[in-house]
This record gives structure tokens, sequence and C-alpha cells, in this order.
């Protein structure tokens, strides 16, 4: 049977996207073997955690020597948005319950964001697997070659310290097109840079998650 | 990193995406807290941006990451793709460094 066209669409669509996943994915291998993770332990992450922002930030609070707790607590806060992903999607995907366990696990921001850009809940499905696949399969083999990497290179010599902001600053941008979006934003980024100094290391993530008080009284 | 935390971070990453998915299903949350969820990565991403380019542990620093994430965020601005952007930040932190900045 031929692939439909706008399936065609999407795939060339997922595996674009995938193949820039899988950048960041070794920029998150190199940053969490770099932080003292082992390669078994990331590889892990990316395999069962599986939601970039969140291993990005444990991760990161981890390498500066912040508590498990504070690590945990931010990823943890980072992950929940993945349940309102969840509630968009299950109104497309009614599948067996087994089926849908496993839908569960590539329920983020990529599959969903691509799933939902699509007209008919049919291909909305197809998008949503499509787009969820690709983005797994190359998150994970991007992590395994960046902590194969990251064990070899030294990273500070190829300024990959600067990856992971310089990879945040990407994942923030679609954010800051609201009014709210940069009123939390901008609350967030000052009271990090305030509390820094003065509170123990992994606190001002969290302490920062207030800037979604501000935003949300804006109109 | 603990293999505790690893996995513990597993769970709770699943239990959020199943409980979206499987648990609530068609049901809807109050919208006061589905807008709140919605502006948790702006305010924690932008707390990653400054915690991961000006500061060691628990000091402020300035260092070659700041000129590198500067040209991130023309980058961005510019709407470079992702894969652009994080090579860019590197490439010009490890151009400064390489010119002598700490």
């Amino acid at each position: 049977m031929p692939t439909p066209p706008d399936d065609r669409q999407v795939i060339a669509a997922s595996v674009t996207l995938g193949a820039a996943v899988g950048v960041f994915a070794i920029a998150f291998g190199v940053g969490s073997v770099s932080a003292g993770a082992s390669v078994a332990q990331t590889c892990v992450m990316s395999l069962l955690v599986f939601t970039g922002a969140s291993q990005f930030l444990a991760v990161s609070v981890v390498s500066s020597g912040g508590s498990a707790l504070s690590a945990f607590g931010g990823a943890v806060l980072l992950a929940a948005r993945n349940a309102v992903y969840g509630l968009t999607m299950s109104r497309h995907l009614s599948g067996a319950l087994p089926t849908r366990l496993v839908a569960a696990q590539i329920t983020i921001d990529e599959s969903t964001a691509m799933a939902t850009a699509q007209p008919t809940p049919q291909q909305r499905r197809r998008a949503f697997w499509i787009t969820g696949a690709s983005v797994y399969v190359f998150w994970n083999i991007g992590t395994l070659i960046g902590a194969l990497a990251g064990s070899a290179v030294d990273p500070e010599m190829f300024g990959l310290d600067a990856a992971f902001p310089a990879g945040f600053v990407a994942m923030v941008m679609p954010h800051l097109e609201t009014a709210r979006g940069r009123a939390a934003a901008a609350t967030g980024a000052l009271l990090c840079l305030v509390t820094v100094p003065i509170l123990p290391i992994g606190l001002p993530i969290l302490v920062a998650s207030a800037g979604v008080l501000f935003g949300v009284r804006r109109p | 990193m603990t293999w505790l935390l690893v996995l513990s971070l597993a769970g709770a990453a699943y239990l959020f995406k199943v409980t979206g998915l499987v648990i609530v299903g068609g049901r809807s949350l109050p919208a006061v807290v589905e807008r709140c969820l919605a502006l948790v990565p702006a305010a924690l991403i932008s707390a990653l941006i400054v915690k991961d380019t000006v500061s060691v542990g628990d000091e402020l620093v300035l260092d070659a990451r700041l000129p590198g994430v500067l040209a991130a965020v023309l980058a961005a601005r510019l709407r470079a793709p992702l894969i652009a952007v994080i090579v860019l930040g590197a490439a010009v932190t490890a151009a400064a460094r390489a010119a002598g900045l700490d």
C-alpha cells in the first residue's frame, strides 16, 4: 500500500525534527557525563524519563552541586506539563489500554505539537505516533553518542558548557510570544539571578517557578 | 547523579503522562491550573539560562559563556534552527575562551 501524501509530509517533518532533537540529545549526553553521571545512567534517563527539559534541568542542578531533592523538584515541575499534553491527546487517542500506556511515554512537546497541527482526527493520531517514535529514536541515539563522546572530550575546550544555556534559549523562545509568557520568564530569570548567591544550590530554580504567578495575573 | 534520582524521575515523568492521557482522560483541569502549567516552562527555562550562563555553584561569575549565550539569543531571535543556535553558542564560547577570556 503506497504511503498517503499527508503521511509523507508528516514523516519528512518528523525526521527533520528528530534530527534536530538528536543534536540536542548529543549535548545532553555530553553534559550529563561531564556532570558526573555514568554512561548507563545517562542512557537510562533518556530511555525512561524521556522529557528533554526535565532531564536537562536535573543534570544542570546536579552538576552545579545542588541536592538530588532540588533537582527532582525542578524536573517534576517541568514534567507536569506533559499531563496537559496527555489531556489534549486523550481526545484523539482512544485505543486499547496497552496502546495508550505506550502512547503515554511519547506524549511530549514535539508529538503533541505536530499532532494538534493536523486537520483531521486520523491525521492527528498518525502524526502523534510518527513524531513520537521519530523523536524517541533520535533522542536515545543522540544521548548514547553524546555520553560516549563526553567521556572522551574536554567539554570546556569546545564551549560545550554553553551548549546547555544556548539550547534553553531556543527552547524558551516560543514561550515568549505572549505577554504572560514574557512576564513569567522575566520574573523567573530575575528571581534566579538574585537568589543564586544567597540560597543553597538548586533552590533558585525552584524559587523561579514563582514567576508563573506573575505571568498568570497578566490579562 | 544517583540511580535513585534517575528512577524517581522516570517514575514521576511517566506518572504525569499517564495521568493526562489515561487516568483523567477526556475531562479537563480547572482553567487556572492549565494556565499556570503552561507558564512553567517560561519561568523555569529562563532561570536555567541565567544559572548556566552567569553562575558557578553559588557564585555569580562572568566568563566566556556569556558571549556564547548572547550569540545564541541573537540567532534564536532570527529564528535560526535549534541546531544552529546550540552550535553557535558553543562555538562563540570556545572562541572567546581560546582568545583568553576565562
